[in-house]
């Protein structure tokens, strides 16, 4: 199988399902422009013309609220936002309008949007350019939450989110664009609430989202030379969370450390520890369970305050080696 | 316009047919609200509830022009566009009643009902909620290329909203099938409009946007529905966004039953002033003026609705309550897999 970047397995998706699905359409801010999107968009416009690339004013609010009519009208709309931290403007139509219009209007009709927001960091880009939001969103009730990580799951999990029928958000980083991994030519998708398995052990579980999932992988490879053998497990959907695939992990190791890019409090991390807090395993776990994450901090531009702000695989080392009682 | 002796005998027809079934649609407005509001009163309704009296040449004038594949927004005050639209009385009152049967099945209550048979895909609680979702589906329309438009129903608190200028620009920006329609009843709950808007004549703002707008009489349902036909032929000939401001005022209060007199938000003389330009007594004058109906047709036509409406209402508020458990409550959040 051949191996191809993350921001590639986008772009392929992308161009699968707007060739498949005449309904599908990709509207948001610099989907034409190179600054906002990478590589991801390349080609599109070209291929399926301005009425199916909506590039957009930069109005959050409406225009998700245009994505979500749409949605409403019977087209599945994938709207783009190129950076969370400008998706504030746009909660009232996420969280007011989509997440609760099925259920609110007594299940006549559904909301098939796929919102992508793109979470872009680090480079000194300061507080407001930086935000990663996906755990306040997946606090709202009919909204779904998927993270993906690999090249792989990008391509699979895009194209479940835009066949799901639902509102779902798909959360990618920008630093996530680089890495490389095996992708069929052919369609497929990620089902919606599976996680996956992405190292086995039996010392230590590491459940990492999105880009720490990577982060956690390096620090596997060196608590390895330690003799600690970390299994992390990649919730892949945030929500519907896989709890069955975290619990038995846990069930095995006794011990959990969970990595998320977001900020501690109110955060994914928190919802995966209560998970475990509320089963069986309470009891019986070997150390208490310990969360990499964010500080409660706003993220600060200068490099020098960057390096301690965003978590490294040196602070999962040392969370596992905490629960080895190192 | 509205003489009508020296139009050909087609015309004149298709006017009383059109007026007369005006007439009973504000009809039916009227005392469903005049029926809730003595529900309201009595303490058998906890859902809260506002109000569409007196506003009802507005959604009536407008979606005559419509039919069940357009498609109409509207906002907390649903009633009347709901109604207009071609909502079932009777699943109106449920839902107002919050029991199963109603519209959103008692999920939505009052400012959330819902009817996509009839082109009414919903109405949001939040000022300007619906605005975008509007702007949204007739970028669905357009993009099917066929003559469907889209309306959305708003306030004049609305203009209150950034959301509503990025949707006119979004709306001209792209030439869409939209018609912006604020009923401009001077008060956004218990506010005056002077007190909200630094310039009170709302259509200069839609038209700083792009979007030709026209403001007019809101209280005069043919006025109303000549100026709505020409903006939604507009619309389905692809020329583009209309905004409509109708000025109007809500012989009731913000919510509920009350007329906001007692709480010193309004007084007695502006809503005598405004009562004595109602829009179904207007409609009524004209249509005996011009001899297009009798006063016993329209007696006629007012008692039975008034029949038909009660009798709604008394079933909607004895029907089944929607029964809670984990399993009924957390299915409908998401639409299940299709198959």
């Amino acid at each position: 199988m051949r191996s191809i970047t993350y921001v590639e397995a986008l772009n392929e998706a992308l161009h699968q399902i707007l060739e498949d699905d005449p309904d599908a359409f990709l509207i948001g801010q610099g989907v034409n422009s190179p600054w906002y999107v990478g590589a991801s968009c390349a080609g599109l416009l070209e291929r399926f013309g301005p009425a199916r690339i909506i590039d957009t004013p930069v109005s959050e609010n409406a225009v998700t609220g245009v994505a979500v009519g749409a949605a409403l009208a019977g087209k599945r709309p994938i709207l783009e936002h190129p950076r969370m931290d400008f998706m504030y403007y746009a909660f009232d139509p996420i969280a007011n309008q989509a997440a609760n219009w099925h259920y609110m209007m007594g299940s006549q009709l559904s909301v098939p949007l796929t919102i992508w927001g793109i979470i872009n960091r680090g480079g000194e880009q300061g507080a407001q350019h930086s935000q990663a939001t996906h755990a306040m969103l997946a606090h709202l009730p009919g909204l779904k939450v998927v993270m993906p990580s690999t090249p792989y799951d990008v391509k699979g999990l895009l194209r479940a989110a835009v066949h799901d029928g639902n509102p779902v958000l798909l959360v990618d980083d920008r630093w996530l664009y680089r890495f490389t991994g095996d992708v069929p030519e052919d369609r497929y998708t990620v089902p919606i609430g599976r996680g996956a398995v992405r190292r086995e052990g039996s010392d230590v579980t590491v459940v990492a989202t999105s880009y720490m999932v990577h982060v956690a992988l390096e620090a596997a490879k060196g608590l390895r030379e330690d003799g600690i053998e970390a299994e992390v497990i990649d919730p892949l959907t945030l929500k519907p969370m896989d709890a069955p695939l975290i619990l038995s992990s846990v069930r095995k190791t006794r011990r959990l450390v969970v990595a998320d890019g977001g900020w501690r409090s109110f955060g994914a991390a928190a919802e995966v520890m209560a998970l475990v807090g509320e089963s069986d395993l309470i009891g019986r776990l070997k150390a208490p369970m310990a969360r990499v994450t964010l500080p409660d901090a706003p993220a600060p531009a200068s490099r020098a305050l960057e390096k301690h702000y965003f978590k490294t695989s040196d602070d999962i080392k040392q969370a596992a080696r905490a629960q080895m009682g190192e | 316009m509205t003489g009508g002796q020296a139009r050909p005998s087609g015309a004149r027809a298709a006017r009383r047919q059109r007026l007369l079934r005006m007439y009973e649609t504000m009809v039916t407005i009227r005392t469903v609200e005049d029926t809730l509001a003595d529900d309201i009163v009595k303490g058998q309704i906890g859902c809260p509830v506002h109000l569409y009296s007196g506003e009802e040449a507005i959604a009536t004038g407008v979606c005559a022009n419509l039919d069940s594949s357009d498609w109409a927004y509207s906002s907390h005050r649903s009633h009347g566009h709901f109604l207009a639209k071609g909502g079932d009385v009777y699943r109106l009152m449920a839902e107002v009643y919050c029991r199963e049967d109603g519209c959103s099945k008692g999920r939505g209550g009052s400012m959330h009902l819902s009817s996509p048979e009839i082109g009414f895909p919903g109405s949001s609680a939040i000022v300007s909620g619906s605005i975008a979702l509007a702007v949204g589906s007739a970028l669905a329309f357009s993009m099917d290329r066929g003559r469907r438009v889209a309306v959305t129903f708003f306030g004049d608190g609305a203009l209150g909203e950034g959301v509503l200028y990025e949707s006119l620009n979004f709306a001209a920006l792209f030439r869409l099938p939209v018609l912006f329609v604020c009923e401009n009843n001077l008060y956004s709950t218990h506010m005056p409009i002077a007190k909200c808007s630094a310039d009170v004549d709302l259509s200069k703002k839609a038209r700083a946007m792009g979007v030709p707008a026209r403001r007019i009489d809101g209280n005069d349902v043919e006025l109303v529905y000549r100026t709505a036909k020409a903006m939604v032929e507009r619309a389905r000939d692809g020329r583009g966004p209309s905004f409509l401001e109708c000025l109007t005022y809500r012989h009731r209060g913000h919510v509920g039953p009350s007329y906001d007199i007692d709480k010193g938000l309004r007084c007695q003389e502006e809503l005598d002033c405004w009562l004595r330009k109602d829009p179904i007594e207007t409609l009524e004058s004209r249509m005996l003026e011009e001899e297009i109906a009798s006063r016993e047709h329209l007696e006629e036509i007012r008692a039975r609705v008034r029949s038909e409406v009660l009798a709604a209402q008394a079933r909607g508020r004895d029907c089944e309550w929607p029964r809670w458990s984990d399993d009924e409550g957390f299915k409908d959040v998401y639409r299940r897999p299709e198959g």
